[in-house]
């Protein structure tokens, strides 16, 4: 099996899907010449022209609304939206817009466009270049949500959500994009919906996404040494939730953990806590622990944003809360 | 309302369909005030009677794959695009008969049939879509304009701004479409535009605009017909300005304690598009008549069609949420 970074799995997915079909294009602010704020699409203007690979004015408005109305017309545009801190941008175009067109047509349009975004803190970009707002776009019937944590993961899923015919706000974590992982030889399509357990246990569950999918496994190799058999799950779609699978493993654990990036409080977490007791009250065995950011904006200074972001510590402490250790 | 062939200005004989087909947009809306006045109809209601003209003017100059996108004001839109006024008014009535099937309702007309992708109850909210559906037929290379219609408090927000610059950037066959009936709501142009001549905006984009008489139909026409032509040769956007009256208030029932009454008589006596194409072809008291009862019928069949429409069932509401 082939290995690829986060960055290149995510190319990968762009490309093939350009390669073998003309509706597919990319939109966004930077990414031509560039190749986007995070290399992501590098390389790609070469191939396929100006024409599908879209540099935008610094124009979030324009350009995820251009991205829905090509999407009407049945193309599958992918919007790359650079920072999430700027999808408050586009917000009423994909929120009013995008979102509700299915709807309010009665089943008459579909909108198959892909709002791609990054975030995440550990690098100092400050209050405006790394929220994790997820939690936003989880809260709207109409969007589909992604937040894939490994190359393999990024790549199929990421191919789900162009060839879906919903809008999907598809979220990319900044420090994943160096991780190196192993990917099949052809793209293999990973359907939205369906979680991924990366290492199974026996005593509490850590339902992790994005950066906090790694955390929650070192946290959990360092349980191992304390006798704790920790399994790891990632719901990868956010909406549509796979709560089959994570309550599956919450009966057979009796504990769970929820672990985020965005901030604890109202977070996404709460949702799945709020899943996970009402689907297996009676086989839970300790109160739900949550794992996120503390409530407050991310400061710039290192020793400050450490502070403020969770980590594999935070996840282990809150295992160990979970059996009483 | 079967469109007439294509061609630069209408006949005479046209415009006595063109007359018929703003006449039935007036009675509908007219219809609509007293229903929703009845306590009949629910949600927000938003007339335009007084700017039939460009409604009928604009839409009979689309060709048939072109698409609109239109604003929370779209009865007229919606009908002159070719929507049967039972569906427009089942639609009011929130039956499944209606054009959205009655998810929608007076601000959310739908018909993607007839090229009718959504009226928009976020001002400006189309938009940035009409630039990008106009992007698709650039990329697909097809011969198609994609067209917004909106007012003048749209020219404000900043989708009308980003939407219009990045049309003119890529030169895609987009039509924007401004009804200046000089009111956002209640507020008067004086009091949300510093400039009073609104095109000034699409040609500080470098746009090409044009202006008519919104309430001379035949101008309307043939202004919306040269924007078209433009746009579809591969010569980039245009931006039509109409300037129009809005005889009604904002909703129904908006008692306008904004505006000067003999003001609105007055425009109501002078500028009724109606009356000055009907003054224009000399249509005689009885052949009007005969026409107003014809179209009357009309209305009156599509109140009848829509009371007798099927209601959703209420989990009905789950549906369409995804595809």
């Amino acid at each position: 099996m082939p290995e690829l970074t986060y960055r290149e799995a995510v190319r990968d997915a762009l490309v093939t899907a350009m390669r073998q079909d003309d509706d597919v294009f990319v939109m966004g602010e930077d990414i031509a010449e560039m190749g986007g704020s995070m290399g992501v699409t590098q390389g790609m203007l070469a191939e396929f022209g100006p024409e599908r690979v879209r540099n935008t004015p610094i124009s979030e408005m324009a350009l995820a609304g251009t991205a829905i109305g090509a999407a009407l017309q049945g193309m599958r545009p992918v919007a790359e939206i650079m920072y999430e801190d700027f999808m408050t941008l586009a917000a009423e175009q994909v929120v009013n817009q995008a979102a509700k067109h299915r709807y309010m047509s009665g089943g008459q349009l579909s909108v198959p466009v892909v709002f791609r975004t990054q975030g995440g803190a550990g690098w100092s970009p400050g209050a405006q270049h790394a929220q994790q707002l997820e939690a936003w776009f989880v809260h709207i019937p109409g969007l589909k949500v992604v937040f894939a944590s490994t190359p393999e993961d990024v790549r199929g899923l990421l191919w789900s959500a162009i060839y879906d015919d919903n809008p999907v706000v598809f979220f990319e974590h900044r420090t994943l994009y160096p991780i190196k992982g192993e990917v099949p030889d052809e793209i293999e399509p990973i359907p939205l919906g369906k979680a991924r357990i990366h290492r199974e246990g026996e005593d509490v569950t850590v339902i992790a996404t994005g950066r906090l999918v790694h955390e929650g496994l070192k946290a959990a190799e360092e349980a191992e040494r304390d006798g704790i058999s920790v399994e790891v799950v990632d719901p990868r779609t956010l909406q549509p939730l796979d709560e089959e699978m994570l309550v599956a493993s919450v009966k057979k654990t009796n504990r769970a953990v929820v672990a985020h990036e965005a901030v604890t409080r109202m977070g996404y977490g709460a949702e799945v806590a709020a899943v996970l007791q009402y689907q297996a009250f009676d086989w839970l065995d300790a109160p739900i622990e949550r794992v996120g950011s503390k409530f407050a904006p991310l400061a710039f200074a290192p020793v400050m944003e450490q502070f403020v972001v969770p980590n594999a510590g935070d996840v282990l402490a809150a295992i160990k809360r979970t059996v009483g250790k | 309302m079967a469109k007439v062939e294509q061609r630069a200005s209408l006949a005479k004989g046209d415009l006595a369909d063109v007359l018929r087909e703003m006449l039935l947009i007036r009675r509908f809306e007219e219809k609509v005030e007293e229903r929703f006045r009845a306590g009949e109809l629910p949600g927000f209601l938003h007339v335009a009677i007084g700017q039939e003209a460009c409604a009928v003017g604009v839409c009979r100059a689309l060709e048939d794959g072109d698409v609109i996108a239109s604003t929370h004001r779209a009865h007229g839109h919606t009908l002159a695009k070719g929507t049967h006024p039972n569906e427009l008014m089942a639609e009011l009535y929130g039956k499944q008969e209606g054009c959205s099937h009655g998810y929608g309702g007076s601000m959310h007309l739908y018909d993607v049939e007839h090229g009718n992708l959504g009226a928009n109850a976020v001002i400006g909210g189309g938009l940035p879509q009409i630039t990008g559906a106009a992007l698709a037929f650039k990329l697909r290379g097809e011969p198609r304009v994609a067209l917004a219609f909106f007012g003048d408090g749209a020219t404000n927000i900043g989708t009308f701004h980003e939407a219009l610059n990045l049309a003119q950037l890529w030169q895609v066959p987009a039509v924007f479409v401004l009804e200046d009936n000089h009111w956002a709501e209640s507020t008067p142009e004086s009091q949300h535009s510093p400039i009073r001549d609104l095109s000034e905006r699409a040609k500080a984009f470098g746009m090409k605009s044009v202006k008519a008489d919104g309430q001379d139909v035949e101008a309307v026409y043939k202004t919306a017909r040269k924007a078209l032509d433009h746009a579809r040769g591969g010569d980039g956007p245009v931006f039509v300005h109409l300037d129009t009256v809005r005889f009604s208030g904002h909703y129904i029932g908006d008692p306008q304690v904004y505006r000067d009454r003999d003001e609105a008589r007055r425009l109501r006596e002078e500028r009724d598009p109606i009356e000055l194409l009907r003054a224009k072809i000399e249509l005689s008291g009885e052949d009007f008549a005969e026409l107003d009862s014809e179209v009357t019928e009309i209305v009156e069949a599509a109140v009848e069609f829509a009371k007798a429409g099927t209601d959703p069932a209420p989990e009905d509401a789950l549906k369409n949420v995804y595809a």
